[in-house]
């Protein structure tokens, strides 16, 4: 049998009180409630990857001369600033 | 055709009878239910079960995969996987064992999985006691999972099966446990009639497991997803599912008498689904049991009815949902009820099914005097002396119209 991930699940025959399933991802991201983002200075950044190899959600993208961050899905805990040996990542808090 | 004494003689498979106790019972009604898999831990007394089952599984008797786990709480949640795939699932456990699988035990019923577990039951810790009693099948009566009690070896077998068509209603979708009494029932050995097989596909028809909640590629979903809290849609969603529940639980009241009934028809063996009424008919005073005990507690009426006390007594099965109706229907008339208990209550100093009783009687509006024995803990037997003395208590109490205090049955044993 061919796998696929689509249709979802036809919930149209069981009733709605029966077992708690959830059939929709819910389309919240992190960069919906984070409160401190990280921000790269590019002219101290060396490429050197250390906050690519710690970012815990794979959030940092490589750019031609520097690393960057995907807010889409950085969840904001500031473990790129702390270990970035070049000091070129700095914790910025979220407008309000 | 003379028994079969030898334990689990595959030439036993055929239909007929075979000698053997409550666990051996209960592995044979695993075979027939044609159970897809099983995991097991060894607990006393319920240890012999899973050895049967392994051999069943070893012999070929019965196709289905064996998950050997490092503990009950790893048992339940290897089954939880299975029953989610699709599969018939089965396991047994008691005492320490339950007490170890009490996590995944919470979430079976929530998520509406039908299995059927045995409890071999087995009074708790502390003290330390390794003997029958009803304490751990009671501590967990108010999670969710259906409760039935067996009072002979063949009730087992037979209820075993018939759980799985319970629990696989598609009105109830619950797990549901079987309680056998440890020691009495689970090494005590009787004739067993073993139904044909061609009876129980009959009865049990196809598996009906992951209809509404599953894990497959092809109906992804997110199974038990955070579900609750304070805002939004969250406390509405919350209590959906738990009326939800409640509501399964009282259908499995209907589901259960139909599945009793319908046993009868394919196999000639009757026994009462919710309550079983013992020369209640034209009774004054009543004793309610529960398990094993009631053959004594039988024994005792017709000695006491011998003696010219018209007494009866009412042997609850099911016990989850509470049959709070034919509790109340069955004690109609009656002046003083006795309820014996195999644990304890211990925030009401009485026995729990004394409490049921006792609050079904109360809603319908029924003032009966009534009295809690609390008797048969760590494996004390609860002999036909013992329920005679009960029935002179009760008799007692119509006497003097009210209520009494708790009896401890073997105190001075």
């Amino acid at each position: 049998m061919k796998r696929q991930a689509y249709p979802y699940f036809d919930m149209a025959n069981v009733p709605d009180d029966l077992c708690p399933v959830a059939v929709r991802p819910n389309p919240m991201l992190p960069g919906e409630w984070r409160s401190m983002k990280p921000v790269v200075d590019r002219a101290k950044c060396v490429k050197c990857a250390v906050c690519w190899v710690y970012c815990p959600v794979q959030c940092v993208v490589e750019k031609p001369a520097w690393f960057d961050i995907d807010y889409a899905t950085c969840k904001g805990c500031g473990i790129c600033a702390q270990e970035c040996p070049h000091r070129a990542i700095a914790m910025v808090e979220e407008a309000a | 055709m003379g028994p079969t004494t030898t334990l689990l003689e595959p030439e036993a498979k055929a239909p007929g009878f075979i000698v053997c106790d409550g666990n051996e019972a209960a592995a044979w009604a695993v075979a027939l239910a044609r159970v897809e898999m099983v995991a097991v831990y060894p607990i006393t007394p319920q240890s012999s079960l899973v050895e049967y089952l392994a051999k069943l599984v070893a012999d070929g008797t019965l196709d289905a995969e064996i998950v050997d786990a490092e503990g009950e709480h790893s048992v339940l949640s290897v089954l939880q996987g299975a029953a989610l795939a699709g599969a018939r699932t089965y396991t047994a456990t008691c005492g320490p064992g339950l007490a170890f699988m009490f996590e995944p035990y919470l979430r079976q019923p929530g998520l509406r999985l039908p299995m059927v577990m045995s409890i071999v039951t087995r009074d708790t810790l502390t003290p330390q006691s390794v003997w029958g009693g009803h304490q751990d099948a009671m501590s967990v009566r108010e999670v969710g999972w259906i409760q039935m009690y067996c009072e002979t070896v063949q009730e087992v077998l037979d209820t075993v099966i018939m759980g799985f068509r319970v629990a696989e209603d598609r009105d109830v979708m619950l797990p549901v446990n079987v309680c056998h009494d440890g020691n009495y029932l689970s090494f005590g050995a009787t004739r067993v009639d073993l139904p044909a097989q061609a009876a129980v596909d009959a009865f049990l028809g196809t598996p009906n497991i992951n209809w509404h909640a599953a894990l497959d590629p092809a109906r992804p979903m997110a199974v038990d997803p955070l579900t609750g809290g304070a805002g939004g849609p969250g406390p509405r969603t919350f209590v959906r599912y738990r009326k939800g529940h409640c509501a399964g639980m009282q259908n499995a009241l209907a589901v259960i008498t139909e599945a009793h009934a319908d046993w009868a028809r394919h196999t000639g063996r009757q026994h009462a689904p919710l309550v079983e009424r013992y020369r209640m008919d034209d009774a004054g005073i009543a004793i309610v049991t529960i398990g094993s005990m009631s053959g004594a507690g039988k024994d005792a009426v017709d000695a006491a009815r011998d003696r010219g006390i018209p007494v009866g007594l009412v042997k609850v099965k099911t016990y989850r949902p509470f049959p709070t109706e034919a509790i109340v229907g069955a004690l109609d008339g009656v002046r003083a009820v006795g309820v014996v208990d195999r644990s304890v209550s211990f925030g009401w100093n009485c026995g729990p099914l004394y409490q049921d009783v006792a609050g079904a009687l109360g809603r319908a509006g029924r003032q009966v005097p009534s009295m809690s024995f609390i008797g048969g803990l760590a494996g004390a037997d609860l002999t036909t002396d013992h329920f005679g003395g009960v029935i002179e208590r009760v008799g007692q109490l119509a006497l003097d119209g009210r209520s009494g205090p708790t009896v401890w049955i073997n105190e001075n044993d």
